[in-house]
């Protein structure tokens, strides 16, 4: 008898508890909900868990990609959005209403590569890149290849190209380059989060593509930085428009952005870029809200955060901060707001 | 009256006993009752059946509604064009489909003659010690999810398929000039999507053929022994023919399967975008890895685009089981009636 009560008080206080618990990520659920980008997930979990401590404000991001995240903004099942490509027109249109965007972080897109015998840093043109995945050159020792990296023995092997298979700004970023550099490839494929990819395998996120091509010698893709530096994998130092060949760092991704001029919306890439030191294959990570929302003054505190105290953590995790003169347009936008 | 009606509800219970008309009354009274619940139970039983057909319904219905927009502008370019094309906002899903019947083809080709050989021998020529397990093998083999089959392609199958086939075939001197594998080798290529189908459809067209072959009765296979016929007379001229359109029906099946498989075939189709060819090396996607691949990032027309995809792939699914089981049907039903003749 005396077992049975207190098994069932055992019962009692787990089920409490338990309630607790839910009722307790209920309630810190709903301070703020965002989805978009992977690529900015690893910044805006310090963001998220900092803001907390400092502000008391709960931030649930889920990283389900770019255009999911804008999808479930449209949808409002989320207060903002995490995306490295702005939204396009037909993307506004079906909005309904005004949306922002503010540029949170920069971030270099590497092309990576797995070649037999060959170290890292080859040299690459935009030219090349571009050839190489409009399946025009299909050989590592192309000349093409081989006259900008005199040094490297390239084998006789078919290039075997790898691409993101699920929309990504981070092709946002990559194919928005190929465009500006190569008129082929701006008339045959264009500039898209997913786009006709002439060539090559697809791999689902930017994990998918660095596996796919650690199985796979001889292979080329593109992948964030964060990914390139975690998963070792060689990345090439790519010619910018000033003739410099440039490594993909945060200081040359930053360099990159120094002497952009940003639109009153921010919806810009800055791909092949002016900059002399500047890596030109990089680009803003937005986070969108709509403009009027309930939560318009907890985001604008978020976003303003974000963007002072919150930039600290951009070296560490291979992001670039947002340039001082970018940064004071978006604080004093973000100030207009109610 | 309505005693009557009682009495002929439990014919010959209250007759034959002969108990009491107290125990009459009840028994009377609790069939009614037990009437009105069998009639309540049937509802119930009839409104799940409806269930199933409302969601058949709405399922059709869904997918048209919200594929009209790419419907209305791209009509019949939808299956004769190549381009799938986000960034202008076109899309033409020919290479998909082509690829997901090509792929499938892949597997049947491979999978029927190990699947008929495996289903012949586990049904007319194996040890009954041996059948018990090798019949559960194969449908543990049905149930594993199609996730794991992708892993494991992943892991191990695509390595060797790279290693041990592509690469010796695209560097032969010979073969690798023939239409199907001048391509270099990719490793993830609707080779490796039709092997993959191949050896997930295998058990289902293997278990669907055994049961069809059991079915057989004894006295088809002992009048064919009777005439003098050897095992493999008996099994290729006698039951084979008997079971054909099951058979049939079971290849039919493993097909629907194959043509919707959509996990494992994203993991090792590698999802190249460009138009379809027939080289075995060539990355292509199916009808459900794009779907799988495009749907989290689309909006507007890419959608209803991809609804469009599932619609025809619906459609084509629907057919191809309706078509296998009346084949098994009518087989089935023509197991009994050759059963019955003298």
């Amino acid at each position: 008898m005396h077992h049975k009560f207190s098994q069932f008080g055992n019962f009692s206080a787990a089920a409490l508890l338990l309630g607790g618990i839910l009722v307790g990520g209920a309630a810190q659920a709903q301070d703020l909900q965002g989805a978009g980008s992977t690529f900015v997930n690893p910044i805006m979990t310090h963001w998220t868990a900092d803001y907390q401590k400092t502000a008391g404000v709960s931030i649930n991001y889920q990283p389900v990609g770019s255009g999911a995240g804008i999808n479930d903004l449209v949808a409002k099942t989320v207060d903002f959005a995490g995306s490295d490509a702005p939204m396009n027109a037909g993307q506004l249109a079906s909005a309904g209403a005004p949306v922002l965007h503010f540029p949170d972080v920069i971030g270099a897109v590497p092309v990576v590569y797995n070649v037999d015998g060959v170290g890292p840093g080859i040299h690459l043109s935009g030219d090349v890149i571009a050839n190489i995945f409009l399946g025009k050159i299909t050989k590592w020792n192309d000349p093409a290849i081989t006259s900008l990296n005199p040094t490297s023995k390239f084998p006789d092997a078919s290039i075997f190209i790898v691409h993101r298979s699920d929309g990504s700004g981070t092709t946002g970023i990559f194919t928005d380059y190929l465009a500006r550099v190569s008129p082929e490839w701006h008339d045959l494929v264009g500039e898209g989060t997913s786009v006709k990819w002439p060539a090559g395998l697809g791999a689902k996120g930017s994990a998918g593509v660095a596996g796919l091509m650690r199985t796979h010698p001889n292979s080329i893709g593109y992948v964030e930085l964060s990914y390139a530096v975690q998963n070792v994998i060689y990345y090439a130092s790519v010619q910018n428009s000033k003739g410099k060949f440039v490594y993909p760092t945060p200081e040359s991704a930053a360099a990159e952005a120094s002497n952009i001029k940003v639109p009153s919306d921010f919806r810009t890439f800055f791909t092949d870029g002016s900059a002399a030191n500047g890596y030109p294959i990089s680009g803003f990570s937005w986070l969108i809200l709509y403009k009027d929302s309930p939560k318009t003054d907890q985001l604008k505190k978020f976003i303003t955060w974000v963007l002072t105290d919150g930039q600290q953590y951009c070296k560490d995790l291979d992001y670039a901060p947002i340039p001082d003169s970018v940064k004071s347009k978006e604080l004093a936008a973000l100030a207009t707001l109610k | 009256m309505s005693i009557d009606t009682g009495s002929a509800a439990t014919p010959g219970v209250a007759a034959s006993t002969g108990i009491s008309p107290e125990l009459k009354r009840r028994s009377l009274h609790e069939t009614t009752l037990s009437r009105s619940l069998d009639r309540g139970y049937m509802f119930l039983l009839f409104l799940a059946s409806l269930a199933i057909l409302a969601i058949v319904a709405g399922l059709l219905i869904q997918l048209t509604l919200s594929s009209e927009p790419s419907l209305r502008a791209f009509k019949l370019n939808f299956f004769v064009r190549d381009d799938w094309d986000p960034v202008a906002n076109i899309y033409a899903a020919r290479p998909f489909i082509f690829a997901t019947l090509y792929s499938s083809l892949i597997a049947l080709l491979i999978s029927i003659p190990i699947s008929l050989g495996a289903a012949i021998f586990l049904a007319e020529l194996c040890p009954k010690w041996l059948r018990t397990p090798l019949s559960f093998l194969v449908e543990l083999l049905a149930a594993v999810p199609s996730v794991v089959y992708g892993l494991w392609a992943i892991f191990v199958m695509i390595p060797w398929l790279t290693n041990k086939v592509e690469t010796p075939i695209s560097t032969s001197p010979f073969l690798a000039k023939m239409s199907l594998f001048n391509m270099p080798p990719n490793g993830q290529d609707m080779l490796a999507a039709g092997l993959i189908l191949a050896i997930m459809v295998t058990p289902y067209i293997t278990a669907v053929s055994r049961d069809i072959l059991r079915a057989i009765p004894r006295s088809v296979r002992e009048g064919s022994y009777a005439l003098g016929s050897t095992k493999w007379e008996a099994i290729n001229l006698v039951v084979l023919p008997f079971a054909r359109a099951g058979i049939t029906g079971g290849v039919i099946l493993g097909l629907g399967r194959a043509l919707g498989e959509t996990m494992a075939v994203t993991m090792v189709c590698g999802n190249g975008m460009g138009p379809f060819k027939v080289a075995l090396f060539n990355p292509c996607s199916t009808m459900a890895s794009v779907i799988a691949n495009d749907l989290g990032d689309a909006s507007g027309l890419h959608i209803s685009a991809l609804i469009e995809i599932g619609l025809i792939l619906f459609l084509v699914t629907m057919v191809v089981n309706a078509a296998a089981r009346l084949l098994i049907f009518f087989t089935a039903k023509d197991i009994q009636g050759g059963g019955k003749r003298p």
